[in-house]
């Protein structure tokens, strides 16, 4: 890789002229191939194998057994909606109200500096400490502070995990993302040509005829960026629901990630776990096409 | 940095919208000072109907937290797995993107590309042979593999961000001191590396908030021994063990940190997070 990049260089470009770069960027390379390639070919190997933990008697070849077990088997796909309309649910709450907050914490007003670290310092929670807080100490169907609020307008207390699981979870993952999808509309906002938007105003742009025809185009790019990105780390998410529900009830909040786990780490089914690793990394590799190609063509 | 209103704003109006957007701000922040409410509660008072917000504070959660046996522990392994993995992940990254930035060969954007692909693997689809391989070469449980793996999780994106920052470096500055004689190793020493230091610290706050916030390599790879934070908050989700003040109390020792370390970093976060696509 890129050996001797600098040598062919003009000797005035760079720093010290040509100098051999490939020992300063091998170690990154090779790390990350093999970090790329081992986990991936071996993922594609137990899932054609009989592997499992439990059992250490059944082995060889399965052929696409594995396969045709987990394709064959409901729970993959109730998994797999669970996954879509996870991953859909938090993508437009935290992109439509990133975008308003975005454009709301752009303006000018007192204290805005703060205003705006208030906003985004959920991104900064782990995980496990976000749901477990709003888990308990704000849903808890007696002594949570919404069952009061609630309560206290004459209205009855929502169970939420128990009656809403899946949109308990969203909530506490859209809290999460929602600072992140306005930190980076927040940046893009603020490149917004300032003389453009004097102009709409003085030609009789409204407010919305603004928003919609100069903001909203404006933030395409970032828009996207903030799609793309928070699509691959959704796929994942796994934390949340581990300390939460644990996938239920039934199988309600199991996405594709909790529903390997439960293969993987507490059925010991290797070869099972591993044929529905293959199909979260296809997943994934979908979106990250289109990701890669969108930075890309900001590269140049 | 103008207001998108301009700079003509009235008064009046920058009231309104500031009144709309405290609410917001303050609403967003809410469970976190909930949390921090509640870690100065006693048991009882936390879970008392109707919630307190008036109470007499009291600090025997965080005492009572930090008298537990393997709390330094947890904060232990969240230091020395998250500074370790930062320290490897610059260690590695450093170099590789000071050689592509400044020295771009004709597979340097193809390389950065890939570098960007390989986080794209779902961690979840990779559980499988990681935790096998741990447990073959007794790896599990333990700092170690957690290090290698943060490091390499943040890798891309510490290669990316440093890249960015680099590549920001007047080429003019370094030229003009090369014509003054200077030697490679003072050009980097005495040139290059005061203007690209903030870089190189705000890549390496990111790769800290990381890995000190991962959950899902710590709570499938991490038992007793080496759990970080993470998993050690996760261990209240037991019904025996749930305790709300007490849970507010580890949780808000365990965000503190980072919440500080975000606040001062936020701005660089973005390109970080973003691989540069938008700064």
């Amino acid at each position: 890789m890129n050996k001797k990049a600098g040598g062919t260089a003009a000797p005035d470009r760079g720093v010290g002229g040509g100098i051999w770069t490939f020992p300063m960027i091998a170690p990154s390379v090779g790390l990350l191939l093999i970090w790329m390639v081992v986990p991936l070919a071996l993922t594609l190997w137990f899932s054609f194998q009989r592997y499992n933990l439990l059992n250490p008697m059944i082995k060889g070849f399965a052929g696409f057994s594995n396969y045709v077990y987990l394709l064959r088997d409901p729970a993959l796909y109730t998994a797999l909606w669970t996954t879509v309309a996870l991953v859909a649910s938090v993508l437009i709450v935290t992109v439509v109200l990133g975008t308003l907050f975005a454009v709301l914490f752009n303006a000018q007003f007192p204290g805005r500096g703060v205003a705006r670290v208030l906003v985004i310092s959920p991104f900064f929670v782990m995980p496990t400490v976000a749901a477990l807080i709003w888990k308990n100490l704000l849903m808890n169907p007696v002594n949570g502070l919404f069952a009061f609020l609630m309560r206290s307008v004459g209205l009855q207390a929502i169970d939420w995990f128990g009656s809403l699981p899946l949109t308990s979870v969203i909530i506490i993952v859209s809290w999460q993302w929602l600072p992140f999808a306005f930190l980076i509309l927040l940046t893009a906002m603020q490149s917004l040509d300032e003389e453009q938007l004097e102009a709409a105003k003085l030609d009789g742009a409204g407010p919305f005829a603004v928003f919609f025809y100069i903001i909203v185009p404006h933030l395409k790019r970032a828009t996207s960026v903030v799609i793309m990105i928070e699509t691959i780390f959704l796929l994942s998410v796994f934390a949340e629901i581990y300390v939460t529900t644990s996938g239920g009830p039934g199988l309600a909040t199991t996405n594709l990630a909790f529903l390997i786990y439960q293969r993987a780490l507490l059925a010991f089914n290797v070869g099972g776990a591993s044929a529905a690793g293959v199909i979260a990394i296809i997943l994934a590799n979908i979106v990250a096409a289109f990701l890669v190609r969108t930075v890309a063509r900001n590269l140049d | 940095m103008a207001a998108q209103t301009g700079p003509a704003t009235p008064i009046g109006k920058q009231l309104a919208i500031g009144a709309v957007a405290w609410i917001v701000a303050l609403l967003m922040f809410f469970p976190i000072i909930w949390m921090v409410m509640a870690s100065f509660k006693t048991e009882v008072d936390a879970i008392a109907t109707p919630p307190l917000f008036v109470y007499t504070p009291t600090l025997e959660n965080y005492a009572a937290v930090n008298a537990q046996a393997d709390y330094l522990k947890f904060v232990m392994n969240s230091v020395v797995i998250s500074l370790g993995s930062t320290i490897l992940c610059l260690a590695l990254a450093v170099p590789c993107a000071f050689a592509m930035a400044f020295y771009p060969g004709p597979r340097t954007r193809g390389t950065l590309l890939w570098m960007l692909s390989t986080k794209m693997l779902p961690p979840v689809g990779v559980l499988v042979p990681i935790y096998l391989i741990g447990k073959q070469i007794g790896l599990l449980d333990t700092r170690t593999i957690l290090i290698v793996l943060y490091t390499l999780m943040n890798l891309p994106i510490a290669v990316w961000m440093l890249y960015t920052f680099f590549k920001e470096v007047p080429k003019d500055i370094i030229e003009a001191s090369r014509i003054d004689g200077a030697s490679t190793w003072q050009v980097i020493s005495v040139v290059l590396l005061p203007l690209v230091m903030p870089g190189i610290a705000s890549t390496g706050l990111l790769s800290i908030i990381l890995s000190w916030n991962e959950a899902f390599w710590s709570l499938n790879l991490s038992a007793s021994n080496a759990a970080p934070l993470p998993a050690f908050i996760a261990s209240f989700s037991a019904p025996q063990g749930l305790f709300w003040a007490k849970l507010s109390a580890a949780s808000t020792m365990a965000i503190a940190p980072i919440l500080i370390i975000g606040w001062l970093s936020q701005r660089q976060l973005v390109r970080g997070l973003t691989f540069g696509a938008v700064k």
